[in-house]
């Protein structure tokens, strides 16, 4: 008897090996990650004074930008031959699928971060004045945020007519405050001028509240017709 | 039911003509603002009428979502009367932002299960989400009211059309933008179940505001921001006009409501006709039992 | 007589204005080989996705061997016209993968059923690569992984050439044989007879009819 948390391994080792079967959907973002930088870079200029206050703002609206086109093939290869259909009529959990695929999601997303934030470094020659290393758990958190949140949307977004743009109508409204965190946060490490613990705790906050949120409706999404 | 409804119509325009009348013409001047702060007649209860619609949207769509199962049904009873009950307690115990009475939140949790169990009685089944779907329109109206009058006040009496550390302003757009995605949910969704997306829909939107509050009261202490709406005290005779405009925006509202349900039901169960229709013209072999609405079957 | 595997009581399907099962009542007994028949729009695959526990019904309900469809999930096996099949692995990898959602460990049933639908367990061609026959092949292997009592096959013939259709039916009189209860959608009606049991005719999101033999205006008809 399969335990749920080898059903979402399984899974999410199924996912991971055939994204690096393919790297098609890998090679694309990837470059369209760094076109994102480079046409921040053009349109706000690098070199201007305060280019320390709006950097936090920046990388995150374009991380959060990639992250939903990267979102959007969530499920595409589960919907190509109904493959969905066979997971719904098996007992493994949902929850177990949902939590592959967020995982994965986020690995995903974190993958395009690596490569962003590096660039967006370069470009706006970045030093953070105050504590760096709390970077890391605003960029985690901030990552959950979005991608588990966006996995459920993206599970919502199969029975919608305009798939595409459902995701990012109800990722947007629903991630405003994640967001001010994640901005927040990464301003206050950058400049230095104030200490970024409670966004740290709201971005906890958030993750927990909506991951339980999502492990408790995912099964109402996955059955919908 | 059919004649109470113009009474009610001829009663609200009564209403709604007084309020005007005592916003324009009765209430006294404001001695910083002028006449132009009269606004706050407009803007102030449309946002009450909007949080309480889609307050009750909330609940609606939490108790359509718990009752699909019998064991969720009854866990949500007793986790709303928990709800309330600690919540209520906890308002006057934990140490609040100030700004916040503790009378407010006490009120508010403890509406919950009051809400949830008058719901769960006059509007079974499949009501509960005919109550969603017109609560939830009708709120998005009042919410764009506010949105509007709000810059449209701040412009004049403080420079600036909007202040985005404004808690008020900002998390009501929140709520806006939250109601309006639920909106377009149900338009485009094509799913037989779309009536359980949107109410889950509702519940991410419902965990989400306590979260955006907290996340620009706290932005707004490390970065002041000007505070649209002002905050303080109110004239006691302001205080009455606001009360008087309030009641009648309630009737307003609960009418708009009231036609929108009716309109909604009667939608249902003409699209149920349609459908035990045969498919090539009318058919006498098929027992056309035209189902309640309020009746779900098994989901 | 023992009592029926699969009761269908007043199932009612609304999609909107349309209402795809429109009060179906039926009993169906373990064992048999029923097929299902109609025009499109009859409601057939809708009725077969309401047994599968994938369409829930707005009214009625449907008992499988006691329990409700979703229940039931270890004794339904469902195969679709589309292969429910990830097109970019082997057919081997697909079915280790679902064998792990069944609790399945090991390859040896992998191995087993592929051989049974007649398929090589040692290919490793991405099933998107296989033609229709195969790739229905492997979707009913798929379906049968984890040893289910009741088949749901929608279509299971259609695009596939004849060769591999008549030893499709083959093995599904044999999973008849060996006591599995089976409900096969088809416009190819006539590939069934004398295999199935009951032809089921729908129409109008109803059942018109059961008889044990095919209704005359349909031999020599069937493939559209």
């Amino acid at each position: 008897m399969s335990s749920p948390w080898s059903i979402m391994l399984a899974t999410l080792a199924k996912d991971i090996r055939l994204e690096w079967r393919s790297k098609d959907a890998l090679n694309s973002m990837l470059f369209f990650s760094l076109l994102v930088v480079v046409i921040f870079s053009f349109s706000f200029d690098p070199l201007a004074e305060e280019s320390r206050h709006i950097a936090g703002g920046l990388i995150w609206v374009a991380i959060l930008f990639a992250a939903v086109v990267a979102l959007n093939q969530t499920w595409a290869r589960e919907l190509r031959n109904q493959v969905l259909d066979a997971y719904r009529v098996s007992p493994a959990p949902p929850n177990a699928l949902f939590l592959a695929k967020a995982i994965g999601n986020f690995i995903f997303v974190s993958v395009l971060e690596a490569l962003m934030t590096p660039l967006f470094i370069v470009f706006y020659n970045l030093r953070a004045v105050g504590p760096a290393w709390q970077l890391i758990p605003i960029a985690l958190l901030g990552t959950w945020a979005l991608v588990v949140n966006g996995t459920f949307f993206a599970a919502m977004s199969i029975r919608t007519r305009s798939r595409e743009i459902m995701l990012p109508l109800l990722l947007f409204p629903v991630s405003i405050p994640a967001v001010i965190g994640m901005v927040a946060g990464t301003t206050a490490i950058l400049t230095g001028d104030d200490p970024a613990h409670f966004w740290i705790i709201l971005l906890l906050t958030y993750d927990v509240v909506f991951t339980t949120a999502c492990l408790a409706l995912f099964e109402t999404v996955l059955q919908a017709e | 039911m059919k004649r109470a409804f113009p009474i009610l119509a001829v009663i609200t325009a009564v209403l709604l003509a007084y309020a005007l009348y005592q916003a324009l013409v009765v209430a006294p001047t404001d001695a910083q603002q002028g006449d132009v702060y009269r606004i706050i007649y407009y803007h102030v209860p449309s946002a009450w009428t909007a949080f309480l619609l889609f307050f009750i949207n909330f609940i609606a769509s939490v108790q359509y979502l718990a009752d699909s199962k019998p064991t969720t049904k009854q866990a949500a009873k007793w986790i709303a009367v928990a709800v309330g009950v600690v919540g209520a307690v906890a308002a006057f115990v934990i140490p609040l932002p100030a700004g916040i009475r503790p009378s407010a939140i006490a009120t508010t949790v403890l509406a919950i299960p009051v809400f949830y169990f008058l719901l769960g009685k006059y509007f079974p089944g499949e009501k509960l989400d005919v109550l969603a779907v017109t609560t939830a329109e009708v709120g998005v109206v009042f919410c764009t009211i506010v949105l509007v009058t709000g810059p449209i006040w701040a412009r004049p009496v403080w420079g600036i059309w909007w202040a985005p550390g404004d808690i008020r302003l900002t998390s009501t757009l929140v709520l806006w933008l939250i109601y309006v995605s639920y909106l377009i949910l149900r338009r485009f969704s094509d799913s037989a179940q779309t009536q359980k997306l949107a109410a889950a829909l509702a519940v991410f939107g419902a965990l989400d505001v306590p979260l955006v509050y907290f996340s620009i009261w706290f932005f707004r202490t490390q970065h002041p921001q000007p505070v649209i709406g002002g905050g303080g005290s109110m004239d006691p005779k302001m205080l009455d006009v606001l009360m008087i405009s309030w009641t009648a925006f309630l009737f307003f509202a609960f009418l708009v409501c009231w036609s929108r349900y009716r309109l909604e039901i009667l939608r249902r169960e003409v699209e149920q006709a349609h459908a035990m229709q045969s498919l090539s013209g009318a058919d006498s072999r098929v027992a056309v039992s035209s189902p309640d609405v309020s009746s779900r079957g098994s989901q | 007589m023992s009592s029926p595997a699969i009761t269908v009581t007043n199932v009612i399907k609304q999609f909107g204005r349309f209402a795809a099962l429109r009060g179906v009542n039926a009993e169906f007994d373990s064992g048999k080989f029923y097929a299902i028949l109609g025009d499109n729009g009859a409601g057939k695959t809708t009725l077969l996705r309401a047994l599968a526990g994938l369409a829930h019904p707005t009214q009625g309900t449907i008992s499988i061997l006691g329990m409700t469809p979703p229940d039931a999930c270890r004794q339904i096996g469902y195969m679709a016209h589309p292969s429910l099949l990830y097109d970019e692995m082997s057919g081997m990898e697909n079915l280790r993968y679902f064998a792990r959602l069944y609790g399945i460990a090991g390859d040896e049933r992998c191995v087993e059923v592929v051989r049974a639908v007649g398929l090589d367990p040692e290919l490793t061609r991405p099933v998107g690569q296989y033609s229709q026959g195969m790739r229905q092949r492997m979707s009913l292997a798929r379906a049968i992984l984890h040893d289910p009592k009741i088949l749901l096959l929608d279509e299971p013939f259609s695009n596939v050439d004849v060769h591999s259709a008549g030893e499709m039916v083959h093995l599904l009189r044999g999973m008849r044989d060996s006591g599995k209860t089976l409900f096969v959608v088809t416009h190819q009606a006539a590939l069934l007879q004398g295999v199935a049991d009951e032809f089921i005719w729908m129409l109008a999101g109803q059942i018109v009819s059961r008889t044990p033999d095919l209704p005359a205006e349909f031999t020599g008809a069937g493939v559209r």
